[in-house]
């Protein structure tokens, strides 16, 4: 007999991942607040630093905690959890501290980013007004998954929820910028994927070989500013440290 | 002293128990699919569990040692012989310098160890040993490749008789997150029909098979990307299940109908193709004395380990002693553990 556990639609909702994890989900869609809560959430399971807790992490909308089972009980966890989540209103917590915001070059369209036109014309823009809009969003790394370092990036303005393309693009390569359903993924290594691709960079986001192997943090802010395919090739050229032109800077909120 | 790799399978790669700390990072565990096989190579060679070993699915290849050395075989069994002469699996043995030791096609199970006295020595990489082929965190080992060994010498000539988990069967499951979004008939399907392993697997996850229909959940396509861990059951776009193994992606949007116990997991990722496997859902609680009871016998390998006693099947050249000698010589009776 399976032991389903009851479907529920009151989050946020405290839920095992297997045997040996649990998720605090505040939404099931993605949403500013639900993605702040999850972040802050987070960041105050990392403080309370619980014995029998092995890692956490977030997705887009949940908070999820690794933990050795046979030294905290599911029911003592779930209770901890609980208890937690009612110190505050997570959906309105600040954001952790220490974030960073990145400027990064990126070359819009043109042969090194194909579909910017297409994802234009899905969002009812022409190309010349998407590339001023996207240029001036400021994004959240939302969380990073599918490939080692690579961030989901957003919102978007509410024009840019596009679909996911039926056909799949065959290959981006490390570096792309790619659109859909109002948010940006920086791919860190070359993927075949079902988003557009609208900019390219010299971003390198997992730099295994190097002392600090990953660019970015959950929470971190991004800004991808124009430059030319001839910028991009000086940039290119001179690119050792991965950081492909980017400047950093601490978020002083 | 190192391991000289003169031919190798296509999909060996040194792995530990995997590193932690990095799913915040989109990097998933890694480490041997079959754990255990790793604690048994650990045992057999008296040195701890938490060293490297080379895993080799399906096929192994062919080592020259560079100095006197130790190995043990564990995992999957595979033809194996030092120099020609056939060696036993689920054994330790010593490998003098110049010594080829030879591996080949897996025999039963999916995936074989080799294990090094003080463990393979290449490079911790963000904590671990263990190379993430999909991350690209390492790489494959190819031929001309060395395998570094972290000691010169290690116990020898012992044996462990290794729990079976190499022909499929069933595997205990946890309900999870995402569990009740499947209706409860098919769940009840689910766990009473007998699957096959299919064709297509590999450390990231393998292919379960049956001819009814797949096993879809509600708002399938909808599903927010979510956490996903080894041992999940993912249902793809065709509700065929695959069950994720260690070199898994972090998140996730197909959704998963419940999660294979980290204690199973070995005889999860040791099916081989075509053998038959069933599902069997227990409570979080059973779950937990189950895996208690698991990192218990780890602990007791050890003590399980007995000399190797030279079986005169295991001498394949029986026959030349018989007719240089005419009995078998004297140096070689009674059996003697292998030195």
């Amino acid at each position: 007999m399976p032991h389903a556990p009851q479907p529920s639609d009151s989050y946020p909702l405290v839920r095992n991942v297997g045997l040996d994890g649990m998720l605090v989900s505040f939404a099931d869609t993605m949403t500013e607040p639900s993605n702040r809560a999850a972040l802050a959430f987070r960041g105050a399971l990392e403080a309370a630093r619980w014995d029998g807790v092995i890692e956490t992490s977030t997705s887009l909308a949940s908070a999820y905690v690794r933990f050795d089972p046979l030294q905290i009980p599911h029911a003592d966890i779930a209770t901890r959890l609980n208890v937690l989540l009612a110190t505050c209103d997570w959906y309105a917590e600040a954001l952790p501290t220490g974030r960073k915001l990145w400027r990064v070059p990126t070359v819009y369209g043109t042969d090194l980013a194909p579909q910017l036109e297409d994802a234009a014309a899905a969002a009812g823009l022409s190309a010349s007004d998407a590339i001023t809009r996207l240029a001036a969003s400021r994004v959240r790394v939302l969380t990073i998954g599918f490939a080692p370092g690579q961030p989901y990036l957003g919102p978007l303005g509410p024009e840019f929820n596009i679909p996911r393309l039926q056909e799949l693009n065959p290959m981006v390569p490390e570096g792309a910028l790619v659109l859909a359903i109002s948010q940006f993924v920086l791919f860190s290594g070359p993927t075949p994927t079902g988003w557009r691709h609208v900019g390219q960079t010299a971003f390198r986001c997992f730099r295994p070989e190097m002392a600090q192997s990953f660019a970015l943090n959950p929470g971190d802010e991004m800004m991808f500013e124009p430059i030319t395919k001839s910028e991009l090739d000086q940039i290119r050229a001179n690119n050792a440290d991965g950081t492909g032109g980017a400047t950093c800077e601490e978020i002083t909120t | 002293m190192s391991l000289i790799v003169h031919r190798i399978g296509p999909a060996c790669t040194i792995q530990d128990q995997g590193r932690q700390g990095y799913l915040d990072q989109g990097l998933s565990r890694s480490g041997a699919a079959d754990l255990l096989a790793l604690f048994e190579g650990a045992a057999l060679l008296g040195q701890s569990p938490t060293l490297a070993a080379l895993e080799m699915a399906g096929m192994g290849g062919e080592f020259e040692a560079s100095q006197d050395t130790a190995i043990a075989l564990t995992g999957a069994p595979m033809q194996a012989s030092i120099d020609g002469s056939a060696i036993a699996w689920n054994a330790s043995h010593q490998l003098l310098k110049g010594q080829r030791l030879s591996l080949g096609a897996v025999l039963k199970g999916g995936y074989g160890y080799l294990h090094l006295a003080g463990g393979i020595d290449t490079p911790v990489v963000l904590g671990s040993r263990a190379v993430h082929v999909t991350a690209k965190v390492g790489q494959g080992v190819q031929v001309g490749d060395t395998l570094p060994a972290g000691a010169d010498t290690a116990r020898t000539g012992m044996k462990l008789t290794p729990a079976p988990r190499l022909t499929g069967g069933t595997l205990r499951i946890v309900p999870s997150f995402q569990t009740a979004l499947f209706a409860q008939e098919t769940l009840d399907r689910f766990e009473a029909i007998e699957f096959t392993r299919g064709p297509r697997a590999n450390r990231m996850g393998m292919q379960m098979e049956t001819a009814g229909e797949g096993f879809a959940a509600a708002g399938q396509l909808n599903i927010l990307s979510e956490v996903i861990t080894q041992g999940d059951i993912q249902m793809t776009g065709t509700g065929n299940p695959f069950i994720l193994l260690p070199e898994c992606q972090t998140t996730g949007g197909y959704p998963r109908i419940g999660t294979v116990l980290p204690c199973d997991l070995p005889r999860a990722a040791q099916t081989p193709a075509g053998a038959p496997v069933r599902f069997q859902f227990v409570t979080l609680e059973d779950a937990a004395t189950a895996q208690a009871s698991f990192v218990k016998e780890l602990t007791k390998l050890p003590g399980k380990v007995e000399p190797l006693i030279r079986d005169p099947h295991d001498i394949p050249d029986l026959l030349s002693y018989q007719l240089i000698s005419g009995m078998i010589s004297a140096s070689d009776t009674p059996p003697t553990q292998e030195t």
